[in-house]
């Protein structure tokens, strides 16, 4: 089947995704669904989602492809989170802790990430997938041992090892999404984490403006150019990882404020997944990601997801979302991977 | 380094299980009785993962497509209610053409992503994990006829979380009963699921020593050589992805008969993980394995599986840090494989470009 040249560069399963969420929300609109509450949802959900699948930017910049080892920054955020809820520190201030803590051992976890990976050249997916998944079996092993003993963490039979969710109700619940809430003809908007989201992409954008950031990319599309002029790509890779690592960190802090829990054990195994889904709905490639793919990646698949429960079970019983999330996040992933070096 | 490892981790491994055999204080008939049945319901899934690895594809996560072939074999057979040998049979048998197509498939995308068939072949048990919900949970019972209240949920469509094969288990396993008694505890020796795991065992070993089973090896040495020397490359990795995927179907559904129900949504998730952990426990790598390293990963990953949440109930009072330390010792296996292959692989295509300068 030919298509015309523009659509083709948009591709086929970025225009099925577009024409299954319009479908959604013809649906909502058909049946006098509450329209507002489910923008309003999908809004909220792009921020708390939205620095996750930022996180991906630089190493997909850098020449790493997609970074399936985000789960190692995740962690590190986690691990922040819980040593700010241990304190007992509060409201913006515990969000600004569980973030600071979580760069702190982002940085050092990246480093040593980005240099496995420069160690296993052509495989750094593969790599990253498990050793994503290792580390979350092995800090399963430390959420049951490790020694808080904050009794509102800790599970109340036995009182040793912490909960599988974290409550963060009277914390730092939400502490982000209600300041600079605002409303826009009944559609309610979370501005403070939008804020946070809108202004970590401007500075990863700015990033990719200095010295610094300008030497990663121009390491990934010309390694031997690169380093003609001398830039190490052995650096910038490092660097990459770093970033993207530190930004996985700061992500799942702004996703448990917004989402109200910390979860730990299982749960970081599997979040890797669908945001290399959103970053690829956005138009990304294996090897080449903006700013403006990131977003729109982001608000497509969110939406998806929000709308499409609701939508559905109108229609049939039961959750299909959850095996269209399926089908749509490893059906992307899956295209993007064979079609690397192609264009 | 890679030959000391190649030892190491068997042995680290052994230490491994000896360690929580003693802390746990296991019995050996207990242990005896549990490894013989684990033994005997994973190994042809483990060997299933051989072919590829010849050929040059590396570990094949797709596997797990093969797996949703046999339980839709197994699915079936409980609708039309053919029990016994007979109905294990025909669950091969329907398996066997799925398993072909599906392999079909999957061969056809690692062509199409040379380099990453790993990952590959990880999303794409995701994905078609996806397809098998769709087809299972919403298309049966709505858009294809299936009319049996005991397997479809009570809306009227979607299969139940569990399907009961009771009607075919032990089909293979006691086909031939052998039990005996060691010091009080009943032990049984499934003789001929062991049969047919040596036949699939013969099979490999012959099959490695034919005209394509030499051809897969070239082609996993080097493709462009093997390309240049007339092997069709391609075609030869579609094979070779077909034989592993219907051998995984056929090995799932002998896992099958032994457990007895059928988690519909859940079985085949982590068959490819497990299969792969325990033929790296034996030293495999991802472009070397053994049929002798298959049995021997096996058997040893399945006594940690048994010893371990024993031994952490023991040394911690919680089983739940064993459950977990063994899942952390199956992706950490996967990973120490994976970055050693990588790293090799990258040594040597800067000693390759070295020498052509």
């Amino acid at each position: 089947m030919r298509l015309p040249g523009t659509l083709r560069e948009f591709g086929i399963p970025r225009l099925l995704i577009a024409v299954f969420l319009a479908v959604l929300f013809g649906v909502a609109v058909a049946t006098h669904m509450d329209l507002r509450g489910l923008i309003s949802d999908s809004i909220v959900r792009v921020g708390r989602n939205g620095i996750l699948v930022l996180a991906l930017l630089p190493a997909i910049q850098g020449g790493l492809g997609l970074n399936f080892g985000l789960p190692l920054g995740i962690i590190c955020g986690l691990v922040g989170a819980v040593i700010s809820l241990n304190a007992g520190v509060h409201g913006i201030w515990g969000v600004a802790m569980a973030a600071g803590i979580g760069v702190a051992l982002a940085v050092p976890v990246g480093m040593g990430y980005g240099w496995l990976l420069n160690r296993t050249r052509g495989q750094e997916m593969m790599v990253g997938t498990y050793l994503g998944f290792a580390m979350v079996s092995m800090m399963s092993v430390f959420w049951l041992l490790a020694p808080f003993k904050n009794p509102t963490l800790v599970w109340a039979i036995g009182g040793r090892g912490l909960r599988t969710t974290l409550s963060l109700g009277g914390i730092y619940d939400k502490v982000l999404d209600r300041w600079l809430e605002f409303t826009v003809a009944g559609v309610r908007i979370p501005g403070g984490t939008l804020v946070v989201f809108g202004g970590l992409s401007f500075l990863t954008w700015l990033f990719f403006r200095t010295r610094m950031g300008i030497s990663i990319a121009a390491a990934r599309s010309s390694t031997r150019f690169a380093r003609a002029a001398g830039i190490s790509d052995e650096r910038t890779r490092l660097q990459a990882t770093v970033l993207s690592t530190v930004l996985g960190a700061i992500g799942i802090v702004i996703f448990s404020q917004s989402y109200g829990f910390v979860q730990l054990y299982t749960a970081p195994l599997l979040m890797a997944f669908p945001a290399i889904a959103c970053i690829l709905i956005g138009g990304a490639t294996v090897t080449r990601a903006t700013i403006g793919h990131v977003i729109v990646g982001t608000l497509l698949f969110q939406s998806i997801l929000t709308v499409a429960l609701p939508v559905t079970s109108q229609v049939i019983q039961g959750d299909i979302s959850e095996t269209a999330r399926l089908i749509i996040q490893n059906g992307m992933i899956l295209y993007a991977l064979t079609r690397v070096g192609r264009a | 380094m890679a030959r000391v490892l190649r030892h190491l981790v068997p042995l680290l491994f052994l230490a491994l299980c000896v360690f929580g055999i003693v802390v746990a204080k296991i019995t050996a008939p207990f242990l005896l009785s549990e490894m013989l049945v684990r033994i005997g319901r994973n190994s042809v899934l483990v060997l299933s993962l051989l072919v590829p690895i010849l050929a040059g594809l590396g570990l094949n996560f797709g596997i797990v497509i093969g797996a949703m072939a046999g339980q839709i074999g197994a699915i079936l057979i409980v609708k039309w209610g053919i029990p016994g040998i007979g109905g294990f049979g025909l669950a091969w048998l329907i398996a066997t053409p799925i398993a072909i197509l599906l392999g079909i498939a999957t061969g056809s995308l690692f062509n199409r992503a040379k380099g990453r068939e790993m990952v590959t072949g990880l999303i794409a048990g995701f994905f078609a994990n996806g397809l098998y919900q769709l087809l299972f949970l919403f298309a049966v019972g709505s858009i294809i006829p299936f009319h049996n209240p005991a397997m479809v949920l009570p809306q009227g469509y979607g299969l139940r979380n569990t399907v009961d094969l009771s009607t075919i288990q032990y089909a293979i396993d006691d086909l031939i009963k052998l039990r005996f008694h060691l010091q009080g505890v009943e032990i049984r020796v499934p003789v001929v699921s062991y049969a047919l795991i040596a036949a699939f065992c013969f099979l490999t070993l012959f099959f490695f020593r034919t005209r394509l089973g030499q051809q897969f090896r070239a082609m996993g040495q080097d493709p462009h050589v093997a390309a240049i020397a007339g092997i069709p490359v391609e075609r030869n990795r579609i094979v070779a992805t077909v034989l592993s995927t219907v051998t995984a179907a056929w090995g799932q559904l002998l896992f099958l008969q032994n457990i007895g129900t059928l988690n519909t949504y859940s079985s085949h998730e982590q068959v490819g993980m497990f299969a792969i952990a325990a033929l790296l426990v034996s030293g495999a790598t991802v472009s070397q394995a053994t049929v002798g390293q298959a049995l021997l990963g096996t058997v040893l990953f399945h006594t940690l599986f048994v010893v371990s949440p024993l031994a952490g109930k023991a040394l911690a009072g919680d089983a739940q840090i064993g459950e977990y330390f063994r899942v952390f010792v199956a992706y950490a296996l996967i990973t120490v494989a994976l970055v050693l292959h990588a790293w090799q692989s990258a040594r040597a295509a800067r000693e390759a470009r070295r020498e052509t300068r």
